[in-house]
């Protein structure tokens, strides 16, 4: 057990990505802006939470959550547990033959979302800014579906192997109409949540995922089927958080809708 | 100081919630579906015990640190009014951030092997390094591009939805000549550009300069830099694939 010479070496690796951050931060504050920053002890304070908090987050990550979830990934893809050991239907798969996979994958896609540290940060900001029209949860939530269907769908992708552009061309299309008719308003904060889907937690179990799929899926190639599933992370919230505010704009709209109707009917049939 | 502490254990409390998930999907699969005991217990209540606190001191340090000083930055530039600085600004963190982030330097190795075994470069390591290293910069300076367009189109207040449309005809014209083997490594290069630090600070700056520039609406016009970022490197990892075939 070396933890905590592990812990060191990701501080030290975290330091070296916050660093070039911090220096152009207070470089451009210093030199170009000249102003003092202002709660300088507070802010100074952040930046050691943060240089703390990330390292402690990815050595946890990388001691329990990774490699569990790697190993799964393995097993679950073996043709042994799927075929329960009867490896002469490996000639004939089918895509079914995979359900627990695609369980998997959604519940990971999922999972991993809602303790994506990027995607707090931004619910918290999108809330603070809509003055509570988007909670934080309702946001995460709509994502962490996006993000479980793509990567289930990806998955699907993998074991049938059909050519991962057709499918996020189908997709931008989907995404293009959308944009025409979901709220103004939403269509930023939903083209962003395509972006911070993917990070620290989400990327190395979903990586894990595709590169055990593609290399026993027969017929596959781990270098080429292997990538693929994060973008299908990142396009597939972009719809779910479109629809979320499709979903809310109309049932405040037949809220509405039927809370004025009898009003308006009652005096005419009075009569 | 009692303050302090009260933020943070609801900050921990909300860590506790947000990890849940993952835990019970890891347990779930493990105990119940595969039927299999939990390898190395001891460990990974240990590392359970990191990330919890991880996320805790994470959220509460971005609260503190990060988001004022990426608030106060925007309001700053916007007050200075010189947009050359605002600019330049914006490349340095989109580049600067970028150029470093270990998942891309990953992807970028993974991306040489491929390129190598397809036959597209030589496969000796100086060759593979050097391919690396070229997608890495391209990557960089694709999201340092991507940032400043983002920080013009609030200052202009331009439509997200024309510029993210123009990006993805961009990418469907480019895939039908991009090399077959660039084409999944350009898709997932979008996604892993935007880090853990790069996220808060860019929406930060996003919003702070939508909310200090008059006429702008901080919903509409301060997010969408996370997706220019995502959409560029994209374009210029298959640029960069046409450019070697």
């Amino acid at each position: 057990m070396s933890a905590p010479l592990g812990f060191v070496d990701v501080l030290l690796a975290t330091l070296r990505d916050v660093l070039p951050i911090a220096g152009i931060l207070f470089g451009f504050q210093f030199f170009v802006l000249r102003r003092k920053v202002p709660h300088l002890r507070q802010v100074l304070l952040g930046f050691v939470y943060v240089l703390l908090g990330l390292a402690l987050f990815l050595e946890g990550l990388e001691q329990a959550l990774f490699p569990l979830g790697r190993l799964m990934a393995e097993q679950l893809t073996n043709p042994a547990f799927i075929f329960d050991g009867d490896l002469q239907r490996l000639l004939s798969i089918s895509w079914q033959d995979y359900l627990w996979v695609y369980i998997f994958a959604a519940a990971i896609g999922f999972a991993t979302t809602i303790a994506e540290p990027s995607l707090i940060v931004v619910a918290i900001k999108a809330q603070e800014v809509s003055a509570g029209a988007i909670s934080v949860w309702g946001l995460r939530i709509a994502v962490a579906i996006g993000v479980a269907v793509g990567i289930a769908l990806g998955a699907f992708r993998i074991i049938t192997g059909t050519p991962l552009h057709y499918y996020i061309i189908t997709g931008y299309v989907i995404v293009i109409i959308q944009t025409a008719y979901a709220p103004r308003m939403i269509v930023p904060l939903a083209y962003d949540s395509g972006g911070v889907t993917t990070s620290t937690v989400t990327v190395p179990l979903v990586a894990a995922l595709g590169l055990g799929l593609a290399s026993t899926v027969p017929g596959r190639s781990p270098m080429l089927d292997g990538f693929g599933l994060i973008a299908f992370a990142s396009l597939f919230p972009i719809m779910s958080v479109m629809g979320y505010a499709q979903l809310s704009e109309w049932r405040t709209r037949r809220a509405r809708a039927t809370a004025t109707t009898p009003v308006q009917k009652t005096p005419s049939q009075g009569d | 100081m009692i303050k302090q502490l009260w933020a943070f254990w609801r900050t921990l409390r909300d860590s506790l919630r947000d990890l849940a998930p993952i835990f019970i999907v890891i347990g779930f699969f493990q105990l119940v579906v595969l039927q299999q005991p939990i390898p190395n217990l001891g460990q990974i209540l240990v590392g359970s015990v990191y990330v919890v606190l991880g996320l805790t001191l994470f959220i509460r340090g971005l609260e503190l640190g990060l988001f004022p000083i990426g608030e106060s930055m925007a309001y700053a530039f916007a007050r200075k009014g010189s947009v050359a600085w605002l600019l330049l600004f914006a490349f340095a963190l989109g580049f600067g951030t970028t150029v470093a982030e270990p998942a891309l330097i990953a992807v970028a190795n993974e991306a040489a092997q491929v390129a190598a075994e397809g036959g597209m470069i030589q496969s000796d390591n100086a060759a593979q390094a050097d391919y690396a290293f070229g997608l890495r910069l391209t990557v960089a300076i694709s999201v340092g591009f991507a940032i400043v367009i983002g920080v013009l189109r609030i200052l202009k207040g331009w439509p997200l939805h024309y510029l993210i449309m123009g990006g993805y005809l961009g990418i469907v014209i480019m895939t039908a000549f991009a090399p077959e083997s660039i084409i999944g490594i350009a898709y997932d290069s979008g996604g892993v550009t935007t880090s853990t630090i790069t996220v808060p600070l860019v929406t930060a700056l996003g919003v702070g300069l939508a909310m200090s520039i008059k006429g702008r609406n901080p919903m509409i016009d301060g997010f969408g830099l996370i997706a220019l970022a995502s959409l560029t490197p994209m374009i210029f990892v298959m640029g960069y694939g046409m450019l070697l075939a």
